[in-house]
């Protein structure tokens, strides 16, 4: 099953790579990573979108937790959270595919951010969901690139 | 204070009385002021990987961390068997490697490795430090998570500038927090309560007892459980010396080669209480097959909540330390007998004893047999890896904690010269013994010069049958004896003429130890009948200098009784137990 895990790490350096080798080092699959500072400049949030049987998920969170630099491990699939992901997609265009590409975005609240003689560039923030039928829609015209930053998630109370 | 004086005042502080390593460019500086310790010893190794091992062996013998002082690039990297075998069997280390300076760090100079990314899955924690102003932090964390907690190695990295900085306002803290890592000791009385009720309630109890019991020494609290209860002891390889294998309620060690009456009284026992020990695949076997009676039945203390329901589903898990939570499970248990189950255990024991053919011939369990008798059982017994290993376990009766030192977790062979060095140096007037095989003692062997050098009398026991004894049995069991890559001696016909077409003056097997010895300034002495084994071990004991004894075995002998890798107790190899 996925799971969305949060955890706060101190703000130094080699931390991102003592998280990461822990997953490959023992086998566990990310699906996604995003990681930035938090409110506190000392201190980060990974937001870790990963698979696993329940056995597995426990051990990640007990192995992370053993980690001297991480401040607090949370598996937010438990709790009641928002989880949000901004992807940008290149999206080819005709003269005849513009307007209704420019409708379907408008459709899902998402933006067109270029433009260009061949190609649309759209930016969408969503739930996995609602990008990911986006993508699904585009992928008829031909998308040329994808960027996602991966989820980020926060609990709601 | 310079960096490098700070360094050296910490490790003082910290109580360090001897260091194990080997200088180069990078730690130049620290050298220059650890000879003028009054406090601290240095000890020269030969080779990192040795130094790292010694202290491993110090820290075994002690409790106390073991600390290592080596140069950047190839010292470092050289440390890292070391690291790996202490971080599997939880033993404090703080290594300190040198580093390049850090202006030049990641431009490829000379002897730079990324030390704190190599090292980094093979230690609890590590520093690379860039600031003369976080050293004393540093250390000082160092030291506290190295040795709290469940133990493991630390590495600080040390650039070279780093060490020549001065800091102004130097001053070692006293006390330290760190909030991010708080170990938890004592247990959670709920759970507590629960893991007496079901021992209480047990009819058939199963105690088995790792590393664990060692770290935290609460072996006193398991014999006095195990008393009160009547409850059989099994211990893990690390777990040796946790329980007296004199007592009658030893069921001695457990798992792949562990006696048939501990896996037989596992797969039986109806409540396991397992104590500062991790379910290694070696000691469980094939998972769903493991401890089949007891699986919504067992305890399990330890200190890591990870090694927790990590193997084995764990029905009453208590994290803490394993003396702590024994007095507790000790002040509220009652007595409780269990003639029955005891009788069926005595049962088995009688029935499959370990044995061997002890015959006219020179057998390595019977060598085993005779370090222990020689020695009173009061001995340090160390091991390298493989048959050597096992037949250690078997033959010698471990009583005490802290008398045992054998790399269990990685199987790191060369471990146990080193190994033994080091213990020799925190207990110098113990007879330290390192059981070995003629294949591992020459992956350290250029230790004997620290041995000679140091007049550190450890007696080396070599248990030479030309081959990689281990790989030779899994050969012949498994691979239909395709013995490959496994003999260590010469190409023969039959008759044992060389046929190999090396020149005259090669020893018939290589190498010759006791000339091998010889030339380093130690003491050898080959054995290859019955009769000499005890005179020669008498002599080794007395004489109280670096002995190595080699003793010319069966060369195809066997450890049993052995549960193939995967299998379960139903498919245990007595062999001629």
């Amino acid at each position: 099953m996925e799971h969305v895990i949060s955890v706060l790490v101190e703000n130094r350096s080699g931390v991102l790579a003592r998280i990461a080798g822990l997953f490959s080092g023992r086998g566990y699959n990310i699906d996604s990573l995003a990681v930035a500072p938090t409110q506190d400049p000392g201190i980060s949030r990974m937001t870790i979108v990963c698979r696993g049987d329940d056995r597995v998920i426990e051990q990640i969170n007990k192995q992370l937790n053993k980690l001297i630099d991480v401040v607090k491990v949370q598996d937010l699939t438990t709790d009641e959270h928002i989880e949000r992901e901004l992807v940008l997609i290149k999206v080819s265009t005709t003269p005849q595919t513009r307007s209704e590409i420019i409708q379907m975005v408008n459709v899902f609240r998402a933006r067109i951010i270029d433009v260009d003689r061949k190609t649309l560039t759209v930016e969408i923030v969503g739930d996995t969901g609602k990008t990911q039928a986006l993508i699904d829609l585009l992928r008829t015209y031909g998308v040329r690139e994808l960027v996602r930053t991966g989820r980020v998630a926060i609990t709601r109370r | 204070m310079l960096g490098a004086q700070i360094v050296i005042d910490a490790l003082e502080r910290e109580g360090v009385e001897v260091v194990f390593g080997y200088p180069g460019g990078a730690i130049l500086d620290v050298f220059d002021h650890i000879n003028k310790s009054k406090k601290i010893r240095f000890i020269l190794t030969r080779h990192e990987q040795g130094a790292t091992h010694m202290a491993d062996g110090y820290a075994r013998v002690t409790g106390r961390p073991g600390v290592v002082m080596v140069t950047s690039g190839p010292g470092a990297t050289n440390t890292t068997t070391g690291l790996a075998t202490a971080y599997m069997d939880s033993v404090p280390l703080v290594v300190i490697t040198g580093q390049v300076p850090t202006r030049v760090i990641g431009n490829d100079a000379f002897q730079e490795a990324d030390v704190s990314g190599i090292t980094r899955p093979v230690t609890k924690h590590n520093y690379l430090v860039s600031d003369v102003a976080d050293l004393p932090r540093v250390f000082k964390e160092a030291f506290y998570i190295a040795n709290s907690g469940r133990p493991g190695p630390v590495v600080i990295d040390l650039p070279k500038d780093v060490q020549q900085a001065t800091l102004k306002d130097y001053s070692y803290p006293e006390k330290i927090d760190v909030p991010t890592y708080r170990p938890v000791y004592e247990g959670n009385p709920k759970q507590i309560k629960k893991a007496v009720a079901a021992i209480q309630r047990a009819s058939r109890p199963l105690l088995y007892c790792g590393g664990g019991v060692i770290r935290a020494l609460a072996h006193e609290l398991v014999l006095a459980l195990a008393e009160r209860c009547e409850i059989p002891v099994t211990t893990t390889l690390l777990g040796l010396g946790g329980f007296p294998e004199t007592h009658d309620l030893s069921l001695h060690m457990l798992g792949m080669h562990g006696t048939q009456y501990a896996n037989f009284a596992m797969h039986e026992c109806d409540c396991l209480i397992a104590v500062g020990t991790r379910f290694d695949d070696r000691v469980t076997g094939k998972i769903d097959e493991f401890a089949p009676n007891c699986r919504d039945n067992i305890i399990h203390i330890d200190i890591d909540p990870a090694s927790i329901s990590k193997n084995i589903l764990v029905s009453v898990p208590i994290v803490g330390d394993c003396k702590l939570v024994l007095e507790k499970v000790l002040e509220a248990i009652k007595p409780c007998k269990h003639p029955e189950w005891l009788a069926q255990v005595a049962e088995w024991k009688r029935q499959c004893p370990l044995s061997y053919k002890n015959d006219g011939e020179l057998r390595p369990q019977y060598v085993v047999e005779k370090i222990y008798e020689v020695t009173r059982g009061e001995a340090i017994i160390t091991t390298e890896v493989g048959q050597n290993q096992m037949w250690a376990a078997h033959y010698y009766l471990y009583t005490k904690p802290r008398t045992f030192a054998s790399s269990g977790g990685l199987g790191t062979m060369g471990y146990g010269f080193p190994a033994a060095l080091g213990a020799q140096v925190a207990h110098p007037d113990k007879v330290v013994v390192d059981i070995a095989g003629d294949g591992s003692i020459q992956m350290n062997i250029q230790e004997t010069a620290t041995a000679v050098m140091n007049n550190l009398p450890v007696i080396v026991a070599i248990l030479n049958n030309g081959y990689l004894g281990m790989v030779r049995q899994w050969q012949e069991m498994f691979y239909d004896h395709n013995y490959s890559a496994v003999d260590l001696g010469r190409q023969t016909d039959e008759t044992g003429t060389p046929v190999d077409g090396l020149p005259d003056g090669v020893p018939s097997y290589v190498p010759d130890f006791v000339r091998l010895a010889e030339s380093y300034g130690a003491l050898g002495r080959r054995v290859t009948k019955k009769e000499e084994v005890v005179p020669a071990l008498e002599w080794a004991v007395q004489v109280r200098r670096p002995v190595f004894l080699e003793f010319l075995v069966t060369r195809e002998e066997n450890v049993f009784p052995m549960i193939p890798a995967g299998a379960s107790v139903r498919d245990i190899i007595g062999g001629l137990a």
